[in-house]
């Protein structure tokens, strides 16, 4: 269980890896995580499953190396397994027929938008994707999303490819113009996120946000995922995680996210130091 | 040791029998196991004590009515192994239960040596402990006879003790047994909350490893409600019944403001990341948490110990109790709060959070307390707390842990068709067989009676598990 059938490095820093799972894709609804742990002693970490195939019994993950476990995950190599996975997790995104839906996805965020801009498509709304990155170079699964949206948009925050600017600033071109909208989905860095419910809530569009919480289990059991979102303490892991951007509180995410900054530094220091396995798709090493 | 002068023309009174400890000031650094267990000749000692009573009181107090005097008897002849299956019969988990039980409120409260005030109580769970970790040295490591497979196959829904019990009684009567668990280990809040001080995982962990050996399958990672519904298990997979023995575990926060700052944790996560994540061990372990210089733990009860404790251990500087009535009031057992003391664990007593002061970065720097009173006695029989008006201070602290209590987790409850809940969320099932509102479907531990014991979950899985067997006629 749990086998790695295919990896690739697909951006840098950026991995994806199909991975035998057959029960958790069978379950899986578009917007919902698992929790992994890649060994014995390794931390539980949430990530969102980009893709299944019920078909194969795989699921697809997508992610960037941020610290000790991603990095990680990177040395892993096709044929071994992942110590535990546990999913899905979370509740499923609310699909149905809007009208016209805006996907707007910001660096790594375009790989949990995937499965929702699916599920969105499928359901027969009129999808419009934004995707942006910093620079060319660090845009993804652009394809993917393409295959799945009626129009899609590509922003560059330099230039370097499609239009040069933020997502924000594509969306509110949009608005502007007089796009009929009834629903915006965002997932990127808080910061963006924040950025796009700063546009929508001028305009007054409903809008969806994913939250991406330190979790530990992911049951509703220990309460590390708490966000604030109208003021109420909510848990991302059970209640979540997509919620009401334009009654989530930043700021709050932002610094709980920032808690363990110190320890993490030391695991990533201390995984520097430590050999690791098959460097495959690891050129430029940690 | 003895105290107690003996008179030569009378048999000398042994005295109850001292359970040897780690010194606290070295086990106030590490995460062995705080009390050692008797030896051979202790626990003879205080086998001697038992007066081997026509009628045993303290089986009364037994919540699964362990044979105590039979055992007991075994103990003073020698029987360690026969001992151990007398206790087995009754408590499948007895390692366990001589460990955490609070027995002082139990069988021991009911014994009769300790019944005038004068002696103190035959150490029944001292006793259980020891009888149980020999039978596990030396037993023959046997596994009870099986039966003919039934054919029947149940499925469990969380492996903390009341699962486990079940799973082993089901197993014994040849019923096929699935336990689905939502975490990596199994054990519930035997692996996840309690500590590696007072219970060792490799005590839980070897006793699933006996389920296993017997047939029990395990699956771990499966959260119920999310993979699959308890209705799933019943049409789909065709259990032909379903145990749901999924515990209390939704924390229960102050609603102060500033409960969601850095540094503030529920008991819950606390504890999981120091003992299920091995955060002592970081960074060998990947997980992280708060190292406390100045740590505050809300709550008066055995988590709030198990907090504060781990804690220390993990390098705090200070740990204070904060609680808002008096150390007579305190709900955790006396055992504990002794054991904290000795550690060095503060206790704040008459004080209540107002609020929890953060710096600009988001981290909790302090606390705004309320001193508090006692008033008259509510509905528990307890003092009420009451504010002093006016009577509010202020306290530094880097780590907050709440520790007040916990709710019944919804995920199970909200995702099974026609299952009966009461209005705190806890599954309605009869406190005699385990069934519920719905066909096929028991329940019982924490999920049915909110934050119990260990005890009162394994004896619940017990009684389901004899009313599943009644209801297939086995
Ligand atoms: C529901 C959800 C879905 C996610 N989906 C994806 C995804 O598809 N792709 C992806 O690349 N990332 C995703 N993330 C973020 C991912 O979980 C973190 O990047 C990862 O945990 C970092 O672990 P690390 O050990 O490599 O880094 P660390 O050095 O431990 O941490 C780096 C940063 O990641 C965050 N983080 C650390 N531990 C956790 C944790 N246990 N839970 C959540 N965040 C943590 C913190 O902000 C931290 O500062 C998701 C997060 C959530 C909550
Ligand atoms: C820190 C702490 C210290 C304690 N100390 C003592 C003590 O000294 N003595 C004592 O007698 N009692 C003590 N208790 C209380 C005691 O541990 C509990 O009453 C007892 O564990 C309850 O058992 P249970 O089987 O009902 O549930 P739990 O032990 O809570 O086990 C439930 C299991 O179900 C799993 N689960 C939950 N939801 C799902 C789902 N949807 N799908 C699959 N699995 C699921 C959980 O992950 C968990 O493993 C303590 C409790 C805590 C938290
Ligand atoms: S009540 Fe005390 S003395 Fe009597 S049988 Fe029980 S343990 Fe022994
Ligand atoms: S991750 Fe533990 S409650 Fe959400």
């Amino acid at each position: 269980m749990f086998e790695i059938l295919e990896k690739e490095r697909i951006g840098p820093g950026v991995n994806r890896a199909v991975i035998s799972a057959p029960a958790i894709a069978e379950a899986h609804r578009p917007g919902q995580f698992i929790i992994l742990r890649t060994t014995e002693n390794g931390e539980r970490i949430p990530l969102t499953v980009a893709d299944k195939d019920v078909e194969k019994g795989t699921i697809t993950l997508v992610w960037q190396e941020v610290g000790a476990t991603t990095y990680y995950m990177s040395t892993m190599c096709v044929g071994e397994k992942f110590q535990d996975i546990c999913g899905p997790l979370g509740t499923p995104t609310h699909i149905e027929k809007f009208g016209t839906v805006i996907g707007v996805g910001g660096g790594i965020g375009v790989a949990p938008l995937y499965p929702i801009t699916k599920g969105m498509h499928a359901a027969g709304n009129h999808v419009i994707s934004i995707i942006g990155a910093r620079t060319e170079g660090l845009l993804i699964m652009t394809e993917d999303i393409r295959k799945v949206s009626d129009e899609l948009i590509i922003s560059t925050d330099d230039g370097s490819f499609g239009v040069h600017g933020f997502v924000t600033q594509v969306l509110q071109g949009l608005i502007d113009k007089g796009q009929q909208i009834d629903l915006v989905v965002a997932i990127g860095p808080v910061p963006m996120m924040k950025a796009v419910v700063n546009v929508t809530k001028k305009a007054n569009l409903p809008t969806v946000v994913s939250l991406n919480p330190i979790m530990v289990d992911g049951t509703g059991m220990c309460g590390a995922c708490r966000v604030e979102v109208g003021g109420k303490t909510m848990f991302g892991c059970v209640d979540g995680p997509e919620f009401d951007g334009l009654q989530v509180d930043f700021d709050l995410l932002m610094k709980r996210l920032a808690m363990y900054k110190g320890p993490e530094l030391i695991a990533l220091n201390n995984f520097r130091e430590t050999p690791r396995g098959c460097q495959c798709t690891f050129p430029g090493g940690a | 040791m003895s105290d107690q002068e003996a008179k030569p023309a009378k048999k000398p009174k042994v005295p109850r029998q001292k359970m040897p400890e780690q010194n606290p000031i070295e086990r106030a650094h590490n995460f062995y196991e705080v009390a050692l267990g008797y030896d051979n000749d202790l626990a003879l000692l205080e086998a001697s004590r038992c007066l081997q009573c026509k009628k045993p009181s303290c089986m009364k107090g037994c919540p699964v009515e362990v044979d105590i005097p039979d055992f007991v008897a075994m103990v003073k002849a020698g029987d360690l192994i026969g001992a151990s299956w007398k206790i087995k019969e009754k408590n499948s988990l007895p390692r366990i239960a001589g460990r955490v039980c609070p027995q002082e409120s139990q069988c021991e409260s009911k014994c009769v040596v300790g019944a005038k005030g004068k002696n103190e109580p035959c150490a029944i769970g001292r006793l259980e402990r020891y009888v149980a970790d020999y039978a596990a040295i030396h037993g023959d490591g046997k596994l009870p006879e099986l039966p003919k497979p039934t054919g029947l196959k149940v499925g469990i829904v969380g492996s903390g003790p009341a699962g486990l019990t079940m799973a082993g009684a089901l197993i014994k009567k040849g019923v096929a047994v699935t336990v689905f668990e939502a975490l990596h280990e199994l054990g519930g809040v035997l692996v996840y909350g309690i500590p590696e001080f007072r219970l060792p995982k490799a005590i839980v962990r070897a006793e699933v490893e006996e389920l296993r050996r017997m047939g029990v399958e395990f699956k771990t990672n499966w959260v119920i409600g999310r993979i699959e519904t308890v209705d799933d298990l019943l049409e789909k997979r065709k259990f032909d019944g379903v145990f749901i023995g999924s515990g209390a575990g939704a924390p229960l926060f102050l609603r102060i403001p500033g409960e969601n700052l850095n540094g503030v944790y529920s008991a819950n996560e606390f504890l999981t990341r120091a003992n299920l994540m091995k955060a002592y061990m970081f960074p060998e372990a990947d997980t992280p948490v708060a190292k406390g210089r100045r740590v505050v733990v809300f709550g008066g009860g055995n988590v709030a110990m198990d907090a504060a404790r781990t804690s220390l251990r993990l390098g705090a500087q200070e740990v204070t109790i904060v609680y808002r009535r008096t150390m007579a009031e305190l709900p955790a057992r006396a055992e504990e709060v002794h054991h904290a003391e000795e550690e060095g664990v503060k206790f704040e007593l008459l004080s209540a959070p107002l609020e929890i002061i953060g710096n600009e970065t988001g981290w909790a720097v302090g606390l705004k307390l309320q001193k508090m009173q006692l008033g008259e006695p509510d509905a528990s029989g307890r003092r009420r707390p009451e504010a002093i008006p006016g009577a509010i201070y202020e306290k530094e602290c880097d780590t907050v842990i709440v520790a007040i209590g916990n709710a019944a987790n919804p995920l199970v409850p909200t995702t099974t068709k026609n299952l009966e809940t009461n209005k705190w969320g806890n599954i309605v099932a009869d406190p005699e067989t385990g069934k519920t509102t719905k066909d096929r479907v028991w329940a019982g531990g924490d999920i049915v009676t909110g934050a119990a014991t260990v005890i009162l979950a394994m004896g619940a899985g017990r009684k389901a598990a004899l009313s599943m067997i009644d209801t297939f006629k086995l």
